[in-house]
């Protein structure tokens, strides 16, 4: 009973990932739109940018539900 | 009423077992969607471009918009030679992009909710990638690892370059996994609430609703999820590709 406590805690820890990604997405978004309010005419050519950027800080978010994952079922 | 959320990503075998050297390879529901999806993509481009006109069908355009979209991503990633991979590209991005999609209808199997599925369309794109840059390059694509820099640091960059290379191995399939996993997740536990709420009594069965709103935006989230990570997958393998093809970046 022990062991699965500790499995419990150490998947709620691993959550703490999630602070990292929203930093990152409001960081990609936040300054995406700060430069798009600069230069309006030169957003749309960096929409691929601003996408590729937010689906990478989402990512790293998702590797700490991979990992929450590993340590409950295994 | 304790619903197991990963439930749904279970694989079950449909019609007899079959052995083949050992390995267990029957039919599964996880080949059957993948065959769904393949059917279902080339159903779409056979139809759109079957019966060709000068003022395209709506289908038709569609198909064109779909073919220059990725046209257009290769070109800008990958320069004009890497053209010669829009098929392989093309195949990929349609693949991901349709079994998400179709994931995302209710009761639906996600292939791309496997992390075999995901690791494997890794492993085609990076072992395309190392192919394709010695072919190219010779012996010389290692120079992909030797960044330009003075002599005290670069022994320092070959270690974290190769280290950054095998990572895209994880990076690139866990990403693509990770997000169908955690969307489908994220709504069935939704879903489990609205089934707890509605099992609650008279008092807390209106509040079944706001769950189910959730349910709503989650899943409008999840098209956007869908699309995206089969772009970046796309976006990515081109990325990869200009590497292999110029190897410090020096296209346009």
């Amino acid at each position: 009973m022990e062991l699965q406590a500790a499995k419990m805690i150490g998947a709620g820890l691993a959550c703490i990932a999630l602070a990292g990604a929203g930093n990152g997405i409001g960081i990609v978004f936040g300054n995406y739109l700060s430069g798009a309010l600069r230069n309006p005419a030169a957003a749309s050519s960096q929409t691929t940018n601003l996408l590729l950027g937010f689906a990478l800080c989402e990512a790293t978010g998702l590797y700490g539900l991979v990992i929450a994952l590993i340590i409950l079922f295994t | 009423m304790a619903i197991n959320p990963m439930e749904q990503f279970e694989i079950h075998r449909i019609g007899p077992p079959l052995h083949l050297f050992g390995y267990d390879v029957s039919f599964t529901n996880q080949s059957l969607f993948m065959c769904i999806v393949v059917a279902l993509v080339t159903l779409f481009f056979a139809l759109g471009v079957s019966r060709p006109k000068l003022v395209p069908s709506r289908l038709q355009s569609m198909a064109e918009v779909s073919y220059e979209f990725v046209a257009n991503m290769i070109k800008s990633a990958a320069g004009n030679d890497g053209l010669v991979f829009f098929p392989f590209v093309f195949s990929i991005f349609f693949f991901i992009l349709f079994s998400n999609f179709l994931g995302l209808i209710p009761g639906a199997f996600t292939v791309t909710s496997q992390i075999i599925v995901t690791f494997s369309l890794t492993v085609l794109v990076l072992g395309t990638v190392v192919v394709v840059g010695f072919a190219k390059h010779g012996i010389g694509f290692l120079m992909l690892f030797v960044p330009k820099a003075p002599w005290y640091i670069v022994w320092l960059l070959v270690i974290i370059e190769v280290i950054s290379f095998l990572s895209r191995l994880v990076s690139l399939s866990v990403r693509l996994f990770a997000n169908m996993l955690a969307g489908h997740t994220m709504l069935q536990v939704f879903a489990s609430f609205v089934i707890a709420l509605g099992a609650a009594g008279a008092i807390l069965k209106p509040l079944a609703i706001a769950p189910m709103l959730m349910i709503l935006f989650v899943g409008a989230l999840e098209m956007l999820v869908a699309f995206l990570q089969a772009y970046v997958f796309a976006v990515l393998t081109c990325i990869y590709l200009n590497e292999a093809l110029h190897l410090h970046g020096e296209h346009h």
